[in-house]
């Protein structure tokens, strides 16, 4: 790339940064969810996907099964499945050890810098795909391991709010994704069903009953002109 | 096996599945994923689970419903988000009106 500068990297640096930033959160969370430093790390270096890991926490946190962790972490997971058929006209062909990187790096932030890009500049895309993917892995890991040694240091997770923490984080997880309206009554039903099934259902089986709500609201289209969210 | 172990081995399944996924998005004909049945209902699943997970998080102790600090942190949350606030500043704003809550001897 001669270009003298490059809106992908820059877009892709800034992203990263901020993004990286919030893995602080994570580890601090997940060392009060009772996890230790090594499972932290493992999980980012691992799953990477924060949605799936702060939910992975959040229902071990709540006393949920390892059982339970594991199905909400996926559901949360398979937008990215979509992620990668979107990207397909940016990066394929992709073979081997490539593949397998692309593959780990395709995430929200990832995706969103490669498709800000002009549609007719492929290698601007592949470019932000690429800065924004690895750029996040390496400050998103980095970042943890800071927050997990902030979360072993501070000792009752209550005094110091995380519990509250861990709802803000979730809900500004939520925030950008509910501008249809749609959306919003679907958010709306989810929070109600997982609070009406908590007291009667095991910890974790409350989250997994919302995305019932999901396939009733995805079931029929929405009318002509509504968006639906990514 | 103790719970740590298992801790462990939901931490290995958890990984393997979400990696399933974005490789399988590498891999599947293009026109697989076109339904848009398909597309609606993964979209609408992100903000479901997403929102279950913050309102037993914010609303919940140990499988009983609870009102106590974490809501005004909610409310700072909103409104920091409402005001575009970045991510970092939005969860720690929440930390501290609840902890501040809390030692003026709150639940």
């Amino acid at each position: 790339m001669s270009r003298p500068r490059s809106p992908a990297r820059e877009q892709a640096i800034s992203v990263s940064v901020a993004t990286g930033a919030y893995g602080i959160s994570f580890g601090a969370l997940s060392i009060a969810a009772g996890l230790d430093v090594w499972q932290t790390m493992a999980l980012s270096l691992l799953v990477f996907t924060g949605g799936s890991q702060f939910a992975f926490i959040g229902v071990l946190g709540a006393g949920g099964a390892p059982i339970a962790a594991v199905v909400t972490s996926t559901f949360l997971g398979i937008r990215n499945g979509f992620y990668g058929v979107a990207l397909a006209p940016v990066l394929r062909p992709l073979n081997g050890p490539r593949k397998a990187w692309a593959a780990q790096v395709t995430i929200d932030e990832s995706t969103a810098v490669a498709l800000a890009q002009p549609a007719d500049d492929v290698p601007a895309r592949r470019d932000g795909f690429w800065w924004a993917g690895v750029g996040v892995f390496v400050l998103w890991n980095a970042f943890t391991v800071v927050g997990a040694a902030l979360g072993s240091a501070i000792g009752d997770p209550g005094r110091w709010g995380l519990d509250a923490a861990a709802a803000a984080a979730f809900l500004a997880l939520l925030w950008p994704r509910l501008a249809p309206r749609r959306a919003q009554l679907v958010a709306a039903a989810s929070a109600i069903v997982a609070l009406a099934l908590t007291p009667v259902l095991p910890a974790g089986l409350p989250i997994l009953a919302a995305a019932v709500v999901a396939i009733v609201a995805g079931w029929r289209g929405p009318r002509s002109g509504e968006a639906v969210p990514e | 096996m103790s719970p740590y172990t298992w801790t462990w081995i939901a931490i290995v399944g958890a990984a393997a599945l979400a990696f399933a996924i974005k490789f399988a998005g590498h891999s599947v004909p293009e026109h697989w994923l076109e339904n848009p049945r398909v597309h609606r209902i993964a979209g609408y699943i992100t903000v479901a689970m997403l929102a279950a997970l913050f309102a037993v998080q914010a609303f919940t102790t140990r499988g009983m419903l609870t009102v106590d600090s974490r809501l005004a942190a909610v409310g700072v949350a909103v409104v920091l988000l409402w005001r575009k606030a970045p991510f970092w500043l939005v969860v720690l704003a929440a930390a501290a009106t609840a902890a501040a809550l809390r030692a003026l001897g709150l639940p």
